[in-house]
């Protein structure tokens, strides 16, 4: 039953991208986006990957459909529409996905026990992390306490392209102000 | 039982989708959206007791609340053309 709904989904979904790509109302493609992520957060859900799924639906279906939105209020809702043929970005695309798809040839099957990710340090993880750190919810503790420092420089990225987006978006404001 | 639950959310999703992409005007297609992500939470609502794992249940609820204010940021975007507007003002002008 599983395969069934997994060919489903992702027949919807490559409908919708090839719909998104094709858009030329801007304001349409940001609602497409914001069903691509109802989609795929299905998807992760499938996968059992329930906090992934969790994030997805958080950001891609809720703030990123915002986000984009008010994007569209500050620029324009009509796609500039470029006339000339670009080989050269066609080509870039093409040598990019083949090598994505290249890559992953060598993964190890969904659900594979003797997968790396099963082999490496998930045993000690699983059942150490609990005396150890004292947390019960186990990904909290490999991304609080094991991963830490990942963690503080994901952190740190996200806090500086913040910076970056209120220095950008201040900028138009103020002159706002001044007219 | 679920199952046949499972097949009507699919076609359902299905149509939904079409509306999506033929439109013809916005509200059709923010409709559909909104629809989408209901059929999302029935979704995932049948998914858990397919796979005999209700506790799924709180993520669909999650994603009832975001679809909901989802899609009133949405309308307040069409209606004003600016997130940040504030309707009082706007009716007084």
């Amino acid at each position: 039953m599983t395969e069934i709904l997994d060919i489903a989904l992702l027949s919807f979904m490559i409908v919708l991208a090839i719909a998104v790509s094709r858009m030329q109302n801007l304001f349409m493609a940001a609602m497409m986006t914001g069903i691509f992520s109802f989609l795929s957060a299905i998807v992760f859900t499938l996968l059992d990957a329930v906090d992934v799924a969790f994030t997805e639906a958080a950001v891609g279906a809720g703030v990123s459909t915002v986000l984009l939105l008010g994007t569209l209020s500050l620029t324009t809702r009509e796609e500039k529409i470029v006339k000339k043929n670009n080989a050269l970005a066609l080509l870039v695309v093409l040598i990019t996905g083949s090598a994505l798809i290249y890559g992953t040839l060598d993964m190890p099957n969904y659900g594979d026990p003797n997968a790396p990710v099963h082999q490496h340090v998930a045993d000690r993880y699983i059942e150490k992390s609990g005396e150890e750190m004292g947390i019960p919810n186990i990904v909290t503790s490999v991304l609080a306490s094991y991963r830490g420092y990942d963690t503080l420089g994901e952190v740190t990225v996200i806090f500086t392209a913040g910076i970056g987006v209120i220095l950008l978006l201040g900028h138009i404001w103020r002159k706002e102000d001044e007219q | 039982m679920f199952i046949a639950a499972m097949i009507g959310i699919l076609v359902t999703m299905a149509l939904a989708l079409c509306r999506a992409l033929l439109g013809p005007t916005v509200y059709d297609r923010i409709l559909s959206v909104n629809m989408f992500g209901t059929k999302t939470v029935l979704f995932i609502a049948v998914l858990g007791f397919l796979t005999d794992r209700p506790d799924f249940l709180d993520l669909a609820l999650i994603y009832v609340l975001i679809n909901f204010i989802g899609t009133l940021a949405v309308l307040k975007f069409v209606t004003y053309n600016d997130l940040g507007a504030d309707p009082e003002e706007q009716n007084r002008t």
